[in-house]
């Protein structure tokens, strides 16, 4: 598959663009160029790790977005085996933006729920660009509860631009859907392991994000609201959405020392989009680091240490009002 | 301005205007902006700010609101004490200190939420009440924290919780903290649940985005002013999502109860009498009615 380039990332594209004629001229040439072909591999990968240790908020937005990332079935497919998908709400309908079922992690059963993004065209229209409508997140729920009842941890991935903003979604009751969540999240019963692996894009991804431990990919995003969105409010212009990412701390770094996530997972060099399996074996190791660390705990206890967690969130200032 | 305010000298009519808060309109009269009537200030208050013409529910302050509702005796406030900063420097085209100070001017809160423990018809209850006119009534950390600290002090001594809502969603210059006050109040809420305490929340206009999508749903009861607008999307992000016209009366409370996404429609002027009647029935206690 050939890699699609970001606005930023052009003299990447630029070498390898020369890598690629090079080996074209190659095999039909009879000087060997295969040496000068090395050379420049090697200055691309320099040259790439050289652009993502300084990328900006705004460029990390893109990179979150990049249309070649791994999706939650990317990591269904690596990390996970036998897995069966779930489909449905029981009441209105099965929301493609948001999947999930029984799988097994390191041979135990669990329970997957993520966003799903569509790839081509077709697949982006069916799973409404990974914006989930309530019977997405009744799924969810459904799915939860699910894996209380028979004693499952839960691994949620998030990666969605936000709930979907339509008129079915408000009429099925969008807010008391994601609402819901939060409350079921709350007390339930089993280990709750979240990762944002792409987009966290406000009450549509926190709907599937409350849990014991909270992680995100490094090139991964997670804020209250996008960065355009956020700039044609407060700046009147979604031209502003670079100084609103900046401003606004989305980035796992920012956050991370803000005390928002627990971990940070480290990407390929380039990005998770430059090699998935790669990807997918990092994030595997974290999620079992995560999982053991809650494992052993009773449910009462995870319950209250959660509980403990979410009230800590919050900065404020105490005194004596005037 | 009426004609004997404008014959009234420049330095007058300024010591009279800068005695009066900026937020508060001016006037002994007052238009209602939906029937258009023309309405007596005083006609107006007496009537719990509900338009005598049309029946129109006007936005409260938090406080007005409270002193409404609560019985006048033996109510005091719960976390006055915690109050903003700045936690991640945030500046757009203001900084957000500035927009905050000048929010404290405008209304006299510190914050968005106003909470206090008291009576309803001599039923006991802890009431957390939205300002609108902070910030848009937003929800930032104080705002959870005060709502946490009333859930609290309602947990501590087995009272009912109720909640007021009165907010256009999280407040976005404080990011993820903002976000993340959806799941710490929706999370007190299940501790409510479990002993057993009933949890009512009254959405009135508007009721938006983050606080509409974590506890507002969540009441054992869930009550709407009239023409109330709530929902979780705006209907202009809706509109340029969707490419087309809103029905009639789309997100209005009216609209909800007809999707079944309410339990019923109160009318302000019932409401003490009303949420005693709930309250007195949840708790199996005898009724409160003379």
């Amino acid at each position: 598959m050939k890699t699609t380039f970001l606005d930023f990332e052009q003299p990447i594209a630029e070498l390898e663009g020369k890598i690629e004629q090079l080996r074209f001229v190659q095999d039909d040439s009879a000087v060997d160029i295969s040496e000068e072909i090395a050379r420049l591999e090697a200055k691309s990968q320099a040259l790439t790790k050289e652009l993502y240790a300084k990328l900006t908020p705004w460029q990390i937005a893109q990179v979150a977005r990049h249309p070649q990332r791994p999706y939650t079935l990317d990591y269904v497919q690596h990390i996970f085996t036998g897995f069966e998908e779930l489909h449905g709400d029981r009441a209105f309908a099965d929301d493609k933006a948001i999947v999930g079922g029984l799988a097994r992690f390191n041979g135990q059963s669990c329970v997957v729920i993520g966003h799903q993004k569509g790839r081509d065209t077709k697949e982006k229209i069916a799973r409404n660009f990974g914006m989930p409508r309530p019977e997405g997140y009744r799924k969810a729920m459904r799915l939860m509860k699910l894996a209380e009842k028979f004693g499952l941890p839960v691994f949620t991935f998030v990666d969605t631009p936000g709930a979907y903003p339509g008129i079915g979604a408000e009429e099925r009751g969008q807010s008391e859907a994601i609402g819901h969540n939060l409350y079921v999240m709350a007390e339930l019963k089993v280990p709750l392991i979240c990762t944002v692996i792409g987009e966290g894009g406000s009450g549509g991804a926190l709907a599937i994000a409350v849990g014991d431990q909270t992680m995100m990919l490094q090139y991964s995003t997670y804020s209250v609201i996008s960065p355009e969105g956020c700039a044609s409010i407060l700046w009147k212009s979604a031209e502003k959405a670079s100084e609103a990412a900046e401003t606004m701390g989305i980035t796992a770094a920012r956050l991370k020392s803000l005390g928002l996530i627990d971990k940070i997972i480290n990407e390929p060099v380039g990005g998770a989009h430059r090699d998935h399996r790669a990807m997918a074996q990092s994030l595997k190791r974290a999620l079992g680091e995560a999982l053991r660390q809650v494992d052993s705990l009773s449910p009462a206890e995870l319950i209250e240490q959660r509980l403990e967690r979410l009230m800590g969130y919050g900065r404020f200032k105490e005194q004596q009002a005037a | 301005m009426s004609w004997l305010q404008k014959l009234l000298p420049p330095k007058i009519k300024r010591s009279e205007t800068a005695a009066r808060n900026k937020s508060i309109p001016e006037g002994l009269w007052s238009k209602c902006p939906s029937c258009e009537a023309v309405l007596y200030r005083s006609d107006l208050e007496s009537n719990q700010s509900v338009c005598p013409k049309c029946g129109h529910h006007q936005r409260l302050r938090a406080r007005t609101r409270l002193d409404l509702l609560l019985d006048a005796e033996g109510r005091f406030e719960i976390g006055a004490e915690v109050m903003p900063v700045d936690p991640l420097k945030f500046k757009d085209s203001r900084r957000y200190t500035e927009r905050l100070s000048s929010a404290v001017a405008d209304t006299g809160e510190a914050d968005a939420m106003v909470v206090m423990q008291g009576a309803i018809q001599t039923v006991p209850v802890v009431v957390a009440c939205f300002e609108f006119e902070f910030l848009g009534g937003s929800m930032g950390s104080v705002v959870g924290e005060r709502f946490v600290r009333g859930a609290r002090a309602a947990l501590e001594q087995r009272l009912p919780f109720i909640c007021i809502t009165a907010t256009g969603g999280a407040r976005m210059q404080e990011g993820l903290f903002s976000l993340m006050q959806m799941a710490k109040t929706t999370a007190v809420i299940t501790q409510l649940a479990q002993r057993k305490l009933p949890f009512i929340t009254l959405l009135t206009d508007p009721t938006m985005g983050g606080v509409s999508a974590s506890f507002a749903f969540m009441g054992d009861v869930v009550i709407a002013e009239p023409g109330a607008l709530i929902g979780f999307a705006g209907p202009r992000v809706i509109e340029q999502t969707v490419r087309e016209k809103l029905p009639e009366g789309f997100q209005r409370s009216e609209f909800l109860l007809e999707k079944g996404a309410i339990d019923m429609i109160v009318d302000r002027r019932e409401l003490r009498e009303r949420l005693a009647d709930l309250l007195t029935l949840m708790c199996r206690q005898p009724s409160v009615k003379a």
